[in-house]
């Protein structure tokens, strides 16, 4: 069976309805650990730093913050709160006493994962543009770039999800597996001038650089049309994966 | 609630030759019922004995390994969506979301089914009156106490004015007021027209609101029929239950002439008789203890189920 948009909608505005609630809670901490980056490091550690990647190092580090920033704003929703609804709210063992299928519920629950990107990133980017950071017009192409990160992101952690059995799974999830991304993805110096040709190649399979190099691009970095497309195709290409991936794990873990 | 469009003579639930294994473990072992229009059902059994496996495959969350289910004359394999559109199901955990009031439940629940939004609105009202929800109506699910998350729950799965009714243990671990209160909300449904299939190990609850019985253990469907028809079928009319070991057993019932049925559960000994002064004199001209505890009680659906599967309810959660 395949997905009914009315079907997955409804479970999107489930969440929204939540969210509205409490989005005090939940949007602040996550929001605010970018914020804390660009102020400490970019400010901070910025006055050391005579340029990087040819500019101000604040100026650097804004583009690659605003994709973490939708890059957590989709973590958090697919892993925690998804188990949460998985195992203990039992939500989608409700949904399923309904018209509603497994194929609406993930699709559902991504299309609000990457609303919670879009949101989380989004706020982001106004911040940077307050600070003077960002191009205008050019780097509103950064908002797509953010509803991108939040697909990726999205997937990768949904994939995760529906095959774990813990919850305490997800402190892995996060210390073992973005944290890492998050430092060593080009967002706190430049992985061209660092890595040998060899390192360069593998860290392309790194997820996070991606979306770092496309947002980069949008805020005026010189970056070939051929990079760029990598960039998408990598991005559209394992999400397809993933979620192909996810959508067996849910279905076995709802239908068994 | 709108009575079935399947007419009289269709079944509003047809199972047959139904079976489920889970890797080595047989959950449902060949059952076949059928549920007639506009009737209270009910499921009775200790957990694990099936009955939850057997309603997720009646509403299509599990698959049977084989065996054909037909809902409303439809087959649930082939119309999910269209069938489950048209029941309710209340699952035997609340699945509420804790930060939103009753109201705004109510209605994402209703969004899940489609509703026209005017129509949600006026059936929420509704739902609030039936189930007497009202004076909570804008506290957050979290601060309710659990009858009242119980009654939401069943409200919830009543959104879509279902003609089908699907209750898994309805009143567990709620206080006899609470239930009563909800018996009298099934039985109103039952009598609007709405066809009611629930699963409840109580055998009082089964008692009070079921048309029919059907006796579930071990995966198959063992006994079934209209609970006072199922009693009478099965023992006999009185029951009187004492305490006594197996060797004061023999002499206490020594040169009865009637026969009597008799369980045993740990030091209880329960007998079953049409005519319970008799017996009750033999076991105290019988007795040498004057003070004997003998209780003589009508026989009920809790004694056929001991009887059939030789296992109490309660030992066997």
């Amino acid at each position: 069976m395949s997905v009914s948009p009315k079907h997955a909608l409804a479970v999107w505005r489930r969440n929204a309805s939540m969210y509205a609630r409490t989005w005090k809670w939940n949007l602040l901490p996550n929001f605010f650990e970018p914020v804390f980056y660009l102020t400490a490091v970019g400010v901070g550690v910025g006055a050391y730093i005579q340029e990087m990647g040819g500019q101000s190092y604040v100026a650097f580090l804004a583009p690659g913050l605003v994709c973490v920033s939708a890059m957590n704003g989709a973590s958090f929703e697919v892993t925690y709160n998804v188990y949460v609804r998985l195992m203990f709210e039992k939500s989608y063992d409700a949904m399923l006493t309904t018209p509603i299928e497994p194929d609406d519920v993930l699709a559902g629950e991504i299309l609000w994962a990457l609303t919670r990107s879009t949101i989380y990133g989004g706020s982001f980017y106004l911040m940077v543009v307050a600070f003077g950071l960002a191009p205008l017009p050019s780097s509103l192409l950064a908002l797509p770039v953010l509803m991108l990160t939040g697909l990726l992101f999205a997937s990768i952690g949904m994939a995760f999800s529906v095959n774990v059995y813990t919850i305490d799974y997800f402190s892995f999830y996060f210390t073992l597996f973005l944290t890492p991304l998050f430092l060593f993805s080009d967002v706190f110096f430049p992985l061209d001038e660092r890595l040998t040709p060899l390192w360069q190649f593998v860290a392309e399979g790194l997820p996070l650089l991606h979306p770092v190099r496309l947002a980069r691009a949008a805020f005026g970095a010189d970056t070939s049309g051929s990079v760029l497309a990598w960039d998408i195709a990598y991005i559209l290409g394992l999400s397809t994966l993933l979620l192909a991936f996810a959508r067996r794990g849910l279905r076995r873990r709802l239908m068994s | 609630m709108a009575s079935s469009s399947s007419g009289a003579a269709t079944p509003v639930v047809n199972i047959s030759g139904l079976y489920k294994r889970f890797g080595e473990r047989v959950a449902v072992d060949g059952i076949d019922l059928s549920v007639e229009s506009g009737i209270c059902y009910g499921l009775l059994g200790p957990n694990g004995a099936g009955k939850t496996t057997t309603l997720r495959m009646v509403y299509g969350v599990t698959q049977p390994t084989s065996g054909h289910i037909e809902v409303f004359g439809l087959d649930i394999a082939e119309h999910r969506r269209e069938i489950r559109a048209r029941l309710g199901v209340t699952l035997q955990d609340n699945a509420l979301i804790e930060p939103l009031t009753p109201e705004e439940n109510l209605r994402v629940f209703g969004r899940y089914y489609l509703m026209d939004e005017a129509e949600l609105e006026d059936r929420i009202e509704e739902l609030i009156d039936f189930l007497e929800l009202g004076s909570h109506r804008d506290v957050p699910v979290r601060d309710l106490s659990g009858g009242f998350q119980r009654r939401l729950t069943i409200a919830q799965s009543l959104v879509n004015r279902p003609e089908l009714i699907i209750l898994d243990e309805p009143t567990t671990g709620l206080d006899p007021a609470v239930r009563l209160a909800l018996w009298s909300r099934v039985r109103a449904l039952r009598n609007e027209g709405a066809t009611v299939l629930l699963t409840t190990h109580y055998m009082d609850e089964a008692e009070r609101l079921c048309d029919r019985v059907g006796i579930i253990d071990d995966g198959k469907l063992i006994a079934e029929g209209a609970p006072r028809t199922l009693i009478a079928d099965t023992l006999a009319q009185d029951t009187i239950e004492l305490d006594c070991t197996e060797e004061e057993e023999a002499r206490l019932l020594d040169g009865l002439s009637t026969r009597v049925h008799r369980l045993r559960v740990g030091e209880r000994l329960m007998l079953h008789v049409d005519q319970s002064v008799a017996l009750i004199d033999h076991i105290r001209s019988h007795s040498t203890n004057d003070d004997l505890h003998i209780v003589a009680r009508p026989t009920t659906l809790e004694d056929v189920f001991l009887a059939l599967t030789g296992t109490s309810l309660e030992l066997g959660e």
